[in-house]
Formats: structure tokens, C-alpha cells, sequence
């Protein structure tokens, strides 16, 4: 199905750079956001041109399958490859949606806050959602417990109960573009920072907070 | 001793495993806000008189009482919450139609939250891509096929289809395949 796969995907997004990928390379990019939001312990960058792209490239391959010939062995590859990748999809999204239910209060408060030309964490419809999400929380537990208490204790302050994601926690890289001098902070008292340099294709173990930066550039990948 | 009660809810959701919704305990919630008034109350009238009469010695009182309400508060909250955690796995679990047993083990507070979840849930995946959206509560494993059939070729496939990322060597005559 060579000849009815466009060998370009356009950019849907209309104001900003048009990147044109080939639909190889955005299934690898997909699959690229995929891992490092599994595997990072925040919310990472919203990556909706991605998803859109991809839902577009599920579309025409659905189109394509439904006017192929039956029985023909390229549909049911051609299927199983749109299940692979609408599984990528799906598990993608629901990866930041659990982020996003877990950290909510610290998530919206950061939004908030941010500056004009920052890069959002959050798709208007993941922030409509997790807006959603704590003004439904938030009514509940002021109608059945809160309203209920003696006065001065009836506000909860969401930002202290509910627990912030831990940067310090773990992860697996691989580094895709060189970097040098990169800091590492102390864990202990009795250790001290030092910096370390990253050669491209080598694999570490580090914390998160150390290079945090470097997984928004993608000058390294989660794994 | 002041807290029992808040304790034993806690201790309720702990000792219940992972996924599992234990009938909520309206009995105990309202017995924590009970003796919350009732601590309060006890607060307000001492420290009437120490602002009148300046005891000072109720003090350590005044603030033990205090402690035990923010106690009762935090475990009254994380009771609830924690209930809302394990309702909200149930929509990904079951979908958006509850068995019945498990809504029987919810107040209607609880419900109604459910409900709220399960559209704002519905909005959001009705958003993705173009018409229709996406459901996400699909394809909740990786498509395991990863075999379909054992191609036995009849007849020689010169051309080579060309799959997002993946080549399919040219399939010829009397070679068995597997896809």
C-alpha cells in the first residue's frame, strides 16, 4: 500500500513551523513520547501535533483498509500495524491522564504560574479535564466532610496533602546527543556535586531531577 | 483516647486489598465529625476563659485538642479520597456501567462523582483526532497477535509492501512464511 500512504505528513497545527516527517518517522517519534512519559516521573511536555498527526495517519489507513480488496494479506498486516500503534496511542494518553489525576493540584497551580512562551504541560483538553477533575474533587469532599467540620478547619490546601511527583527517583537513559558537564547533585551530606559528560549512544542510570532538561530537549531518551 | 474512630476508618481502606471498595462507612464519618464538634466546642469555651479569666494552664489543652482535630481531619479526607482513588479504577476496570454490587457499596455523594468522572472522562476522549475521538480505555494491552498465519505461497509476490517502519522481504515461491 505503498503508492496510498502519503510519504508526507503535514503539520496540522497552522501557525507555528511546519515539520514534515515521514509516517515512519512519526511513529517513531510517537513511540519516543511514549517511552519517556512512561518512564519520567512527571508530566512531560503536551505533545499534541504527535497525537494529532497520528489519529490523521490512523484515519487514512482505516480509509485505505475499507477499500482494499478482502482477503488480501496486506490488510491484515496493515491492520495488526494499526492496532500496534493505536495501543501506543491509547497508552501514551493514558499514561499523562493518570499523571495528570495524580499530581492535579500541583499540575493546574503550574499552570497557572506560567509565562507567556512556555511550553504548556498540558493539551486544552487535558487542562479542561483536569480543571474538571478537581472542581469535582474538591465538591465532594467539601459536601460530605468538609462543610461538616468546625469552621476554621474546613479549607484543605490540596498543594500540601496531596503529594508532589518525586524527581529524585531513577530512571534509565539513553543519550542521543553529546552533552557536557552535566551537574549532579548531591544525594547525601557527606557526598558532593560533580559534573559528568554524556557520550552520545551511552546508557545510564540517574536521577531524574539531573537531567530533566535534557528529556524536554531530547538530547536524551528514557528507556 | 480522641481519634479512634478516624483511625479505624483508615484502617478499614488499608486492610482491604487494592481495588476493592469497601461499603462506605457513613456510620463513621459521622461519628468523626462528631466528636470534631464536640472537641471544638470544648476548644471554644476554654478559650473563652482564658481570654477572660487568663488560665493559662489550659492551654496545653487547648492545643491537644487542636492536634486531634487536624487528625480527625486528615484521616476523615484521606478515607474519603482514597475511596475516590479506588472508585475512579473501577470506571477503567468495569467501564462506564458499575455492577451492581460495587454500587451498593457507594454513597450517592460518591456516585455522583462517578458520574462527573465518567464525563469529563467521555469529553476528553471525544476531543482526540478528528471525528469521534479515540476511546483510551481500549487497547489496554498490546495487540498479542503477533503471528496470523503461516503464509504458504502459491504463487511468487515480487513487490514488497512497505509498512510505517516495517519492510516486508519479498515473499517467494514455496517459502514459508510467518507474519
Amino acid at each position: 500500500m505503498t503508492e496510498e500512504l502519503d510519504p508526507t505528513a503535514q503539520d496540522s497545527d497552522g501557525g507555528s513551523e511546519e515539520v514534515v516527517l515521514t509516517p515512519a518517522e512519526l511513529i517513531e517519534r510517537l513511540e519516543q513520547a511514549w517511552m519517556n512519559e512512561k518512564f519520567a516521573p512527571e508530566l512531560l511536555e503536551s505533545k499534541s501535533e504527535i497525537v494529532e498527526c497520528v489519529m490523521e495517519q490512523l484515519d487514512h489507513m482505516e480509509e485505505n483498509l475499507r477499500r482494499a480488496k478482502k482477503g488480501d494479506l496486506k490488510v491484515s498486516i496493515h491492520r495488526m500495524e494499526m492496532e500496534r500503534i493505536r495501543y501506543v496511542l491509547s497508552s501514551y494518553l493514558r499514561c499523562r491522564l493518570m499523571k495528570i489525576e495524580k499530581f492535579f493540584p500541583h499540575i493546574l497551580e503550574k499552570e497557572k504560574t506560567a509565562h507567556e512562551g512556555e511550553l504548556s504541560s498540558l493539551s486544552p483538553e487535558e487542562l479542561v479535564f483536569a480543571k474538571q477533575y478537581m472542581a469535582n474533587t474538591e465538591t465532594y469532599l467539601k459536601n460530605v466532610a468538609l462543610k461538616h467540620m468546625p469552621p476554621n478547619l474546613q479549607m484543605v490546601d490540596l498543594l500540601r496533602s496531596v503529594p508532589k511527583p518525586d524527581l529524585d527517583s531513577y530512571v534509565f537513559l539513553r543519550v542521543k546527543v553529546r552533552q557536557e558537564n552535566i551537574l549532579v547533585e548531591p544525594e547525601t551530606d557527606e557526598q558532593r556535586d560533580y559534573v559528568i559528560d554524556l557520550e552520545e549512544g551511552s546508557q545510564h542510570l540517574i536521577r531524574y531531577k539531573a537531567i530533566a532538561p535534557l528529556v524536554a530537549s531530547g538530547a536524551v531518551q528514557l528507556i | 483516647m480522641f481519634c479512634e474512630k478516624a483511625m479505624e476508618l483508615v484502617r478499614e481502606l488499608h486492610r482491604a486489598p487494592e481495588g476493592q471498595l469497601p461499603v462506605f462507612n457513613e456510620d463513621g464519618l459521622r461519628q468523626v465529625l462528631e466528636e470534631m464538634k464536640a472537641l471544638y466546642e470544648q476548644n471554644q469555651s476554654d478559650v473563652n476563659e482564658v481570654k477572660s479569666g487568663g488560665q493559662s494552664d489550659l492551654i496545653p489543652t487547648i492545643k491537644f485538642r487542636h492536634c486531634s482535630l487536624l487528625r480527625n481531619r486528615r484521616c476523615a479526607v484521606a478515607y474519603l479520597y482514597d475511596r475516590l482513588l479506588r472508585i475512579r479504577a473501577l470506571r477503567w476496570e468495569y467501564g462506564s456501567v458499575l455492577p451492581n454490587a460495587l454500587r451498593f457499596h457507594m454513597s450517592a455523594e460518591e456516585m455522583e462523582w462517578f458520574n462527573h468522572y465518567k464525563k469529563s472522562l467521555a469529553t476528553y476522549m471525544r476531543s482526540l483526532g478528528g471525528d469521534g475521538g479515540l476511546d483510551i480505555t481500549q487497547d489496554m494491552k498490546p495487540p498479542k497477535s503477533l503471528y496470523i498465519e503461516k503464509a504458504e505461497c502459491i504463487k511468487d509476490c515480487k513487490r514488497s509492501a512497505k509498512t510505517m517502519g516495517a519492510d516486508l522481504k519479498d515473499l517467494s515461491l514455496d517459502k514459508e512464511g510467518i507474519i
